[in-house]
């Protein structure tokens, strides 16, 4: 129980960072934050290289998941840097 | 490796993440930002594979083979236009990636015997369901902006009753679950694809100009359900990472809800009056001074200061370059020329700014509506290009209309206004907008691209 409450305690921090960081990100970088922070969501992949499965179908759900996380790491971040690297100023 | 190494290098790595999310808070720093966010991910993902017991199994270096070429296929063939659509379909998959590691973890623990504790069981369940909700809610939101389905609201008798249903059934199983006499594999199972149905029937409902908040909303949710796994598997870093994406979309869905004055709930189920769109003929009758692209050209002859205010409909006709040729042969006659950009101009927060900044149109051109609207009176031209209802005076004037309140760039407070647009068919809420019938108000008919091109040579022979 003390386990889960740590990590409750760093959810509950973790939020109030993320609202803080993002209120100051600008209206015209929102799509490319969404872009962004959807990659970062993409962490889930962590969680799927853990897995120690045993059995056959364990496998292939380790497999799948790795492979869609991996597409939403991958594409998140490369399209982002696409968006990213066209915000040019004159100035 | 020891846990508390691990446990170290996932710290770096959530650091990395915050520092990267603040790089994005400037054009500048951007780049920076995004390259420091990727280089957190590459460090977790390495560490993770070493430190795996079995170092390597095939599953994972096909896995991981696989998603990189699919990823970077889609990175680099994507046309901005279609950026909502693949980012909703990036949320669907962290989605089902939840679903799986939440169900492999909980198959592997029954298989072997380890006790569950009720807060493992509940995070695994919550993964299930809100993954599950992000998965299919996701392929809807990617079906209706790809246009493989109809983009309008779907709706069918008992939908608000159907989503209680499913509530309930989803909320009452998982609960009952945790009294511990039952097997949780089924149950999970059973809550996911109740959660599918859910999905589906959550995102059906919303339509046209309100999928930017579905967006928002689903990339929230994709965070929620990698924040449960955290939960799942007790992993910090997915928990940290996870709140930041949360947060960001929450923040995003309460911006894009504030910008159409309408409640989250309100968008959700699809409610938007649409008002009568035959009243539209009484109101422009005899009103409307139509325009030839040489007419229009006079009135810039003498402006020095236009402000354009582009919406969906600009990136429809595919005429940002057109548009980048008249600001740049406005600059050359001295013209100030600024761009108003409405937050809901596009079907994603932002996804305006980032169409324009593709044209190659400096972004400190770009101003935000509350920016711009004080210094409305003092443009000689307002130039609306496919934009309609963010520009009605209605939301301002009549408390009764379906856009009340809604924040509005004041294109009418301009001394001269140029619509350009194909017809006088209404925008998405069905209202017809008085601006156009203005006594200084000019329509230059015609698709937004040709239109533009038009009014370039025009110019261009003064």
């Amino acid at each position: 129980m003390e386990h889960f409450v740590g990590q409750l305690s760093i959810f509950v921090l973790a939020m109030f960072v993320g609202f803080e960081i993002i209120t100051r990100v600008p209206p015209n970088l929102h799509t490319p934050l969404m872009s962004g922070s959807n990659a970062i969501s993409g962490i889930t992949l962590v969680g799927a290289l853990a897995l120690e499965p045993i059995t056959n179908l364990g496998k292939i759900f380790a497999f799948l998941a790795i492979a869609l996380a991996a597409i939403n790491v991958v594409g998140g971040f490369l399209v982002t840097h696409r968006m990213l690297k066209m915000f040019k100023s004159k100035a | 490796m020891q846990k508390y190494w691990l446990d170290l290098i996932y710290l770096v790595a959530s650091v990395m993440f915050i520092m990267g999310i603040k790089g994005l808070g400037h054009p500048r720093t951007a780049v920076h930002g995004n390259f420091i966010s990727g280089m957190g991910m590459l460090i977790a993902i390495v560490v993770t594979i070493m430190d795996r017991q079995i170092l390597f199994p095939a599953f994972i270096g096909s896995g991981l083979l696989v998603g990189t070429i699919i990823g970077l296929v889609m990175a680099v063939r994507v046309e901005l236009t279609q950026m909502p659509q693949l980012v909703a379909l990036f949320n669907g998959f962290g989605g089902a990636a939840s679903v799986l590691v939440a169900g492999a973890f909980i198959g592997q623990q029954v298989y072997l015997a380890q006790p569950i504790t009720t807060q493992v069981l509940i995070a695994t369940l919550a993964s299930g369901v809100i993954g599950a909700v992000t998965f299919f809610g996701s392929l809807i939101a990617f079906a209706k902006l790809q246009e493989l389905m109809s983009g309008n609201p779907v709706k069918f008798p008992g939908q608000e009753f159907a989503n209680g249903i499913f509530f309930v059934v989803i909320l009452g199983a998982g609960t009952w679950s945790l009294s511990g006499s039952v097997n949780p594999i089924p149950v999970f199972w059973i809550l996911t694809i109740l959660s599918c149905g859910f999905g589906i029937s959550i995102v059906m409902p919303v339509g046209g100009a309100d999928m930017p908040v579905v967006i928002a909303l689903l990339n929230s949710l994709s965070g929620i359900a990698a924040i449960a796994v955290g939960f799942v598997i007790s992993n910090s870093v997915l928990i940290i990472s996870g709140s930041l994406v949360g947060a960001s979309g929450l923040i995003l869905t309460r911006i894009m809800c504030k910008a159409m004055n309408r409640s989250l709930t309100n968008v959700m189920l699809g409610l938007i009056d649409v008002g009568e769109v035959t009243a539209g003929n009484e109101i422009y009758e005899g009103r409307i001074k139509s325009a030839t692209a040489d007419e229009v050209a006079l009135l810039f002859d003498d402006a020095r200061r236009v402000v354009v205010v582009p919406g969906y409909g600009l990136a429809v006709a595919q005429a940002q370059t057109a548009m980048r040729d008249l600001t740049v042969l406005l600059e050359s006659r001295n013209v100030l020329v600024e761009f108003a950009i409405h937050p809901v101009a596009g079907r994603m927060p932002g996804h305006m700014n980032v169409l324009l900044a593709d044209a190659n149109i400096s972004y400190d051109k770009l101003r935000e509506m509350d920016d711009i609207n004080p210094s409305m009176e003092k443009a000689d031209i307002v130039l609306v290009v496919g934009a309609n209802d963010v520009v009605n005076p209605v939301a301002r004037t009549d408390p009764k209309s379906p856009i009340a309140g809604m924040p509005i760039i004041d294109a009418d407070k301009a001394r001269s206004i140029v619509v350009i647009k194909r017809s006088l068919s209404p925008g998405y809420a069905g209202i017809p907008n008085p601006l156009f019938c203005l006594d200084n108000t000019l329509m230059l008919f015609g698709d937004a691209n040709r239109a533009l091109l038009d009014l370039v040579a025009a110019i261009k022979e003064l």
